[in-house]
């Protein structure tokens, strides 16, 4: 079915690049905005705007009563997701499908297949790919076992965690009896699910994914990221390629992800996310994100593709326009998340109403944003104002022009990020490439001078 | 309708040839400068004027709630001698660490200046609220799970009687 008026289930700069498409593509573009967003640089430039709901998200973008709602009351085609959410939920791809909408996004049954923590895992191994080694703890006798074959430390992950949330390291054998409990506890009360799960704890990890795109027949694996600049799970740097990995490296990463996409008959975008363990120079599955991810841009400037446009393509049943042998890969490309939020105060959130927004342009420069002179930055909804994406001929030109290009984006009236990534981006073992993803904290320890002084 | 990043090239092309260092564009609903900044680049400043398009329908059966001023906040007056416990930041605000646990105080509670008496949600970050003063809980004012100003009273402590059910010596 060909999407003629999209309705767009989500805020912020995803809401934007989401529109930037339709308009690209002559779709008509309506976007779902909560009472907090009706007047937000992304209300502005979508076609037209319906209301949602009330400010909380519980009242409004995670209500898929109000998203399919919204939808009939345009009469649209499609519903976008984005990303954070509903993105991932299948009940409201299912309340679309049962409304005659189309979800753009993968069928309720691959949301499921990958929504769960252990049914990946074992579609994962289903699909040949390696896992980090370890199993389900049932109890205490099951815990045991699983531990004796993977050794310490490890770590005890609740199956609905996820993004961090839910996880426990274990140093030794003494201390499994007490953590199991602890973790089962509180994965019931957080997550509304008592089951854990041992994993093998990788000292040394980088966070490497790769983007596939399927048409529920076959798939194509459109490169790998790095993801490896965190702060408490929360990524702030991305990059396309990863950098530093062996050939072999990329192209099993590539060839793992294709077999997990074509194994689940996957239809729509999807970020194989994998944990490559530096000390082995081997990679584990760890989980499948089934929507477009916040640093998809990175993807599109090495690529040259435009997801959102393949994503809409294949929501509306075509088969894929591209073949594997399409897709190359030019130069090095980095983002840079720009945040409302105090990094000489540990993050803290910085809402507020923005007086100006003056940002870098040219060749090889892109910011993904949803703010301007007089937008407000609500409370409501998380921090991200906007992604400095930078293309390069390789890694070290990629991240001479993000220094250049960071130096003149100027965000005025709420405390942001950006002083992090200027002090980050000058930094010698980021620039050499590779960090793992205990690199940020450390990195920050170190960084606070040079923080106040370039802020 | 605004510029995409392909019309702003353009516009920056024709600006590099030209050898201009600057150009303001007013269009009806949007407006742009472009400035050359140095030898280093160049940076545009957009401004989309547009009005959205709001459709009357609503996804949402429900009162129409700015989600900032909505509703009639809690008073801000507290009596003489009692002390408000303010959020460190605006946020939503939460009596209990989680939903269906025991409050973290109740009036009637002995508070010292580091007791965490809420936390306040903002931007998906969960912020402590320590009470800053010791004494007793007299009122808790804000209900779980509203949203709270930075000069809403959350609480408030009688710093008085604090001291004295402390059992240290009177100020």
């Amino acid at each position: 079915m060909r999407i003629r008026r999209l309705l767009v289930a989500n805020r912020g700069e995803i809401a934007v690049r989401v529109v930037r498409t339709c308009r690209r593509l002559g779709i008509e573009s309506v976007l779902a905005a909560s009472d907090a967003d009706l007047d937000s640089l992304p209300a502005r430039l979508a076609d037209r705007v319906v209301r949602l709901g009330p400010a909380p998200a519980s009242a409004s973008y995670l209500d898929p009563s109000a998203v399919v709602g919204a939808a009939r009351a345009v009469h649209a085609d499609a519903v976008h997701p984005g990303y954070g959410f509903l993105s991932e939920n299948p009940a409201l791809a299912r309340a679309c499908e049962a409304a005659g909408i189309v979800f753009v996004g993968p069928t309720p049954a691959s949301l499921e297949a990958v929504g769960d923590k252990l049914r990946a895992r074992s579609h994962a191994i289903a699909a040949g790919l390696p896992v980090v080694p370890g199993g389900e703890a049932a109890d205490l006798p099951g815990a045991q076992a699983v531990a004796a074959e993977v050794g310490y430390p490890l770590l005890v992950k609740a199956v609905g965690g996820g993004g961090g949330r839910g996880m426990k390291l274990v140093r030794a054998a003494e201390e499994l009896p007490h953590t199991l409990d602890l973790a089962v506890s509180e994965a019931a009360a957080a997550f509304g699910d008592p089951r854990v799960y041992l994993e093998r704890y990788v000292a040394s990890g980088r966070h490497v994914e790769v983007q596939v795109l399927g048409d529920g027949t076959r798939a194509v694996a459109l490169g790998d990221r790095d993801c490896s600049v965190q702060r408490r799970y929360q990524k702030l740097v991305e990059e396309a390629p990863a950098p530093l990995l062996p050939d072999r490296v990329h192209t099993e990463v590539a060839q793992a992800a294709l077999a997990l996409a074509e194994h689940l008959g996957y239809r729509g975008l999807g970020t194989v996310e994998l944990l490559y363990d530096r000390e082995r120079e081997a990679f584990y599955f760890l989980e499948m994100n089934a929507r477009i991810q916040v640093e998809h841009p990175v993807t599109e400037v090495v690529t040259g593709i435009d997801l959102v446009a393949e994503q809409l393509a294949v929501a509306e049943g075509l088969p894929l326009s591209l073949r594997q042998e399409d897709v190359t890969l030019t130069g090095h490309a980095v983002e840079c998340r720009i945040n409302a939020e105090d990094p000489t105060a540990d993050f803290r959130p910085s809402p507020g109403r923005i007086d100006r927004v003056v940002l870098p342009v040219g060749n090889g420069i892109r910011v993904d944003t949803h703010v301007q002179g007089g937008s407000v930055v609500p409370p409501h909804y998380d921090s991200l104002l906007a992604k400095l994406i930078v293309h390069g001929r390789d890694r070290a030109d990629a991240l001479a022009r993000a220094r250049a290009a960071l130096a003149l984006l100027r965000i005025e009236g709420v405390t942001t990020t950006a002083p992090v990534h200027a002090a980050l981006l000058a930094d010698p073992e980021f620039a050499a490439g590779g960090v793992d993803t205990a690199f940020f904290e450390r990195f920050l320890s170190g960084a606070r001078l040079d923080l106040v002084e370039v802020s | 309708m605004d510029l995409t990043p392909d019309d702003v090239r353009d516009v920056l092309h024709a600006l590099d040839s030209s050898g201009l260092d600057e150009l303001h564009l007013e269009l009806a609903d949007l407006t742009l400068t472009v400035r050359r900044e140095g030898a280093s680049g160049w940076t545009a400043e957009q401004q989309v004027l547009r009005r959205p398009v709001v459709e009357g329908h609503s996804g949402h059966e429900g009162p129409t709630d700015s989600g900032r001023s909505g509703h009639e906040g809690p008073s801000a007056a507290v009596a003489e001698g009692m002390v408000a416990v303010h959020p460190p930041l605006l946020g939503t605000f939460y009596r209990a660490p989680k939903p269906g646990a025991a409050p973290f105080v109740e009036v009637g509670d002995l508070v010292t200046e580091d007791t965490v008496v809420g936390i306040v949600e903002t931007m998906k970050m969960m912020t402590p609220v320590h009470a800053g003063v010791r004494g007793t809980v007299v009122e808790v004012r804000a209900g779980n799970g509203e949203f709270a100003d930075t000069d809403a009273v959350l609480l408030v402590v009688d710093p008085a009687s604090g001291t004295a059910g402390l059992g240290e010596g009177a100020s």
